[in-house]
């Protein structure tokens, strides 16, 4: 059977490639266009480093499948930094160390900055419930909790 | 290479004529939360995997001029949950869909997946029993439509014939004084599935139960309608007596498992203690006061 052409956009540029039709977005993604930033944990679901968002919606990419996204809009963690300007999540989150191995890292940050556009002011308890599918096996989640929290402060501070 | 065939019709008739033609070798795809799990670890092997979320009656929330809502098979919880209307007409539905799995889950899971998916754990399915929700289902023989606790026939299995799609829920209007809720027992409280799972639905007519529904999950092979409960609290103010009856008739419509989740004990035990909690829950949202 020939493979699946899918036209797509990925952070903000058209994007055309060849799929199966039940490869993953997050295998399209790291296996034939090289976005590596998008990592697998589990492939089910339950860890978020593979998270990226589809047209706005937070989404796990190892749970949608590749011809799915033809027509839609995906951003994932390549598109965060503007050239060499880091993202405020991404130089709040170097600053304050709240990452270690990094596997987790790129799916928090997807995560946390999706939560911020909804959400410019949200609790602690928010960001720990909106978190609760990013798994991270180093920190013990303060920090990256308190990188967010500070985070939206400064964000709010500067709008 | 694989031999897999990816469609995404337009239409449900286009739906429903591939699905029935592939007897039996494809799957339906609404959030894919299941699904693509179930084909990673080699569970299932569809020959055609079926998308219907490009059809606009299974992504569409409607509110009739009545009141009731109609809700899509494939309608994410967040989208759900992005609803002006539905959460507040509908509070207890509306936590128990937005409580299966994480933010990303809820990106894409959808109550129809929960419905088919068919384990006796899913977080919606209580609370749309509890609700009275009637499910509309199309396949090769037409429409018809059947109680949401008549879908689940056993652990991972339906009473859908063969070619049928769940299309839609149907949730009645709302009487004045109607409230509803839905507890669940977990260890953790994110990202697990339920020991036991409470959907209570009342209406109050000058304190007095009018009406009431209570679905039971996670205790059974499948989510379970508990006319008794209901029964113990119609006619009652929510005296301790009638909540009392109402939780001793959850006791025993439950029929659990003994896992390390919980012991059949424990499970019995604590789905009396959550239809007591949920009636209160349900009580104070129908404005009893």
């Amino acid at each position: 059977m020939s493979k699946l052409h899918v036209t797509t956009s990925i952070n903000g540029e058209p994007v055309e490639f060849l799929c199966e039709a039940d490869q993953s977005v997050l295998d399209v993604l790291r296996n034939t266009l090289g976005l590596t930033g998008s990592k697998e944990g589990c492939g089910t679901g339950d860890c978020g480093a593979c998270s990226i968002t589809l047209d706005g919606r937070l989404v796990c990419s190892c749970l949608v499948l590749a011809p799915e996204i033809e027509g839609r809009q995906i951003t994932t963690i390549e598109g965060m930094a503007q050239g060499d300007h880091l993202h405020p999540l991404q130089q709040k989150f170097l600053e304050m160390a709240a990452l270690q191995c990094g596997i987790c890292t790129p799916g928090v940050l997807v995560a946390a900055k999706a939560l911020l556009e909804r959400n410019p002011d949200p609790s602690e308890t928010d960001v720990r419930y909106w978190l609760a599918g990013n798994l991270c096996r180093c920190t013990g989640y303060d920090k990256i909790v308190r990188a967010v929290l500070e985070t939206a402060a400064d964000m709010r501070g500067a709008a | 290479m694989t031999d897999i065939r990816y469609l995404a019709p337009r239409t449900l008739d286009e739906a429903v004529g591939a699905f029935a033609a592939s007897q039996g070798a494809a799957r339906i795809l609404a959030g894919g939360t299941d699904l693509l799990v179930q084909m990673r670890n080699g569970a299932v092997r569809p020959g055609t995997i079926i998308d219907i979320k490009k059809i606009t009656e299974l992504t569409s929330i409607e509110e009739a001029a009545d009141g009731g809502f109609r809700i899509g098979a494939a309608v994410s919880g967040a989208a759900l949950a992005e609803h002006p209307r539905f959460g507040r007409v509908w509070p207890g539905v509306l936590e128990a869909v937005n409580l299966i799995g994480s933010t990303q889950v809820q990106g894409r899971a959808s109550p129809g997946g929960n419905l088919c998916n068919a384990s006796p754990a899913g977080d919606s399915v209580p609370a749309l029993v509890a609700a009275g929700a009637v499910v509309t289902v199309q396949g090769p023989k037409g429409r018809r439509q059947v109680a949401v606790e008549a879908v689940p026939a056993g652990p991972g299995r339906t009473n859908l014939g063969p070619g049928e799609i769940v299309v839609s829920f149907t949730l009645p209007p709302r009487p004045e004084g109607s409230g509803d809720a839905y507890l669940r027992m977990t260890p953790r409280t994110e990202m697990d599935i339920a020991v036991v799972g409470v959907g209570v639905s009342l209406t109050l007519r000058d304190g007095v139960v009018a009406a009431a529904r209570v679905g039971l999950g996670a205790v059974a092979p499948t989510v379970l309608l508990v006319a008794d409960a209901a029964r113990a609290l119609i006619g009652s103010r929510l005296d301790e007596a009638a909540v009392h009856a109402a939780a001793a008739a959850c006791r025993a419509a439950c029929n659990p498992i003994d896992d390390k989740r919980g012991t059949i004990a424990y499970r019995t035990r604590v789905a009396g203690v959550l239809l007591q909690r949920a009636v209160a829950i349900a009580a104070e949202r129908a404005g009893r006061v």
